[in-house]
């Protein structure tokens, strides 16, 4: 089974991965069961926007609009980073 | 000789106590377990949690034994996720009712890891050595998908259940886990005495990488499989987790801080207790979790081998409980010259047909 991401798709961060600001290290981080992902400002930004509601073309859309970056461009770079996080089972596509 | 600097510790593994309905054979508690009288309390527990947050642990793991035997384990969750740990919880779910995972729902906890001893009743409650624990297992399973929390399913593999290592991961998929652990069996703690009744043969451990892969593949973005393979049947050693005292700590029942669940069985190190030394000074100062730091420990081969900062010369317990020096090459290692005696033990115990040794609670 290979993990696709439509933009029809809703994505959601799944139950027991969160998104945390590591004081110590100074850096914001995603935690998950046993894992632990460092988040740069482009992850952090594309996890901020997912709500439980927005497909993933209205959350591309935001983010193109909010960074005044080309749409392919940021969806192409949402649709790569969303497949990991699908693919380690942090992430759902709906 | 100055101290290497650490970085700080990622997780913390805390062993609340090593009360456990179950005995496994494999279990990795120390031979001489800790009665109850000898635990921290619950607030020397609570302050434990607060100094981890504080000095950069993310994930503490709620451990024993098995940490529901501690009737204070909601209250315990409570405060380690209120200091903005990430709280995981892992059990045999013995000992764990509907209503006591609701509390701890409500407590905020994360994640649930459950182990399993068999694929079925038969099996499980022969390795767990408790009968009705598989029943009750699959209940505590059903209680926990229907509440919604997170899973990992902890499978340890050995001689005895290699063969079932597909309807094993068919239960993980059944359970609702997000997570499947496939690990061999540690020789560490009770499974050093259960060596000749566990050991997997080369050609289980060959199979077993092929079933993981096939796994993989099949369940991509449904299941993450994570495989501790069988080290005595490699050729190099598992690297020790970013070297020693680099990544985790852990804290007995009673109190005692190791850099790893095995350390104690290493000679020659104190180890501190966390109500008489603040964590941190432990972390960076003591002697115990310096004694491996960085490379200046190393011997030959390690000392002049370019993998060694990959494995960090492998596992410095096994080089104690096999070449009877921890600063030793792990004798997995091909260029110890203990390995080839290492193989002929490990096939020597693949062959045999041993009883299971059962792990036994001082009385
Ligand atoms: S010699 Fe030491 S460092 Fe090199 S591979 Fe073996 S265990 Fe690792
Ligand atoms: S010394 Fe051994 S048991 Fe301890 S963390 Fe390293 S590999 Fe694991």
């Amino acid at each position: 089974m290979s993990v696709t991401l439509q933009d029809s798709d809703c994505p959601v961060i799944l139950r027991g991965v969160r998104t945390h600001f590591d004081r110590v290290r100074n850096v914001w981080v995603l935690l998950a069961p046993e894992r632990v992902l460092k988040l740069d400002d482009i992850g952090r930004a594309i996890l901020d926007e997912i709500d439980g509601t927005r497909s993933f073309g209205e959350i591309t859309a935001i983010l193109a609009e909010k960074y005044d970056a080309p749409p392919e461009r940021i969806s192409e770079d949402a649709r790569t980073y969303l497949s990991g996080l699908i693919a380690r089972r942090m992430v759902e596509a709906r | 000789m100055s101290a290497p600097r650490a970085n700080p510790p990622m997780a913390m593994l805390a062993e609340l106590t090593h009360r456990c309905p179950l005995s496994c054979p494999y279990c990795s508690n120390p031979l001489e377990l800790e009665r109850k009288d000898r635990e921290l309390t619950t607030d020397e527990w609570k302050d434990v949690f607060t100094q981890a947050a504080e000095m950069g642990v993310l994930h503490v793991h709620f451990s024993g034994g098995e940490p529901a035997s501690r009737r204070d384990l909601e209250e315990m969750v409570a405060h380690a996720r209120d200091a903005g740990l990430y709280t995981n919880l892992i059990t045999s779910g013995i000992g764990l009712t509907r209503r006591r995972l609701e509390a701890l729902d409500s407590c905020g906890l994360d994640h649930v890891q459950l182990s399993l001893q068999g694929v079925d009743a038969q099996m499980a409650d022969l390795v767990g050595g408790y009968k009705g624990g598989f029943d009750r297992k699959m209940q505590v399973a059903g209680w926990i998908g229907e509440i919604g929390f997170p899973l990992t399913l902890n499978a340890v593999m050995h001689k005895k259940n290699f063969d079932r290592l597909e309807e094993t991961i068919a239960i993980a998929l059944d359970m609702g886990a997000r997570r499947l652990e496939v690990a061999t069996v540690q020789f560490h703690g009770w499974a050093a005495k259960n060596r000749a009744a566990l050991m997997p043969t080369r050609e289980q451990a060959k199979q077993a990488r092929l079933t993981v892969n096939a796994a993989r593949a099949r369940l991509a973005g449904v299941l993450v499989i994570d495989y501790v393979p069988a080290d005595h049947h490699s050729d190099y050693p598992k690297p020790c987790m970013g070297g020693w005292a680099s990544t985790g700590i852990n804290i007995a029942p009673d109190g005692s801080v190791l850099p790893c669940h095995a350390a104690h069985t290493i000679e020659g190190l104190n180890f501190d207790k966390a109500h008489e030394r603040p964590l941190k000074d432990i972390w960076y100062n003591s002697h115990a979790f310096n004694a491996f730091r960085g490379f200046d420990w190393m011997q030959e081969p390690c000392r002049s081998c370019e993998l060694k900062t990959k494995d960090f010369g492998g596992c410095r317990c096994q080089a104690m409980a096999i070449a009877g020096d921890a600063a030793a090459t792990d004798p997995v290692c091909i260029k110890s010259p203990l390995h080839a005696e290492l193989v002929r033990r490990a096939e020597a115990d693949a062959e045999d047909d041993a009883d299971l040794i059962y792990r036994l609670m001082p009385d």
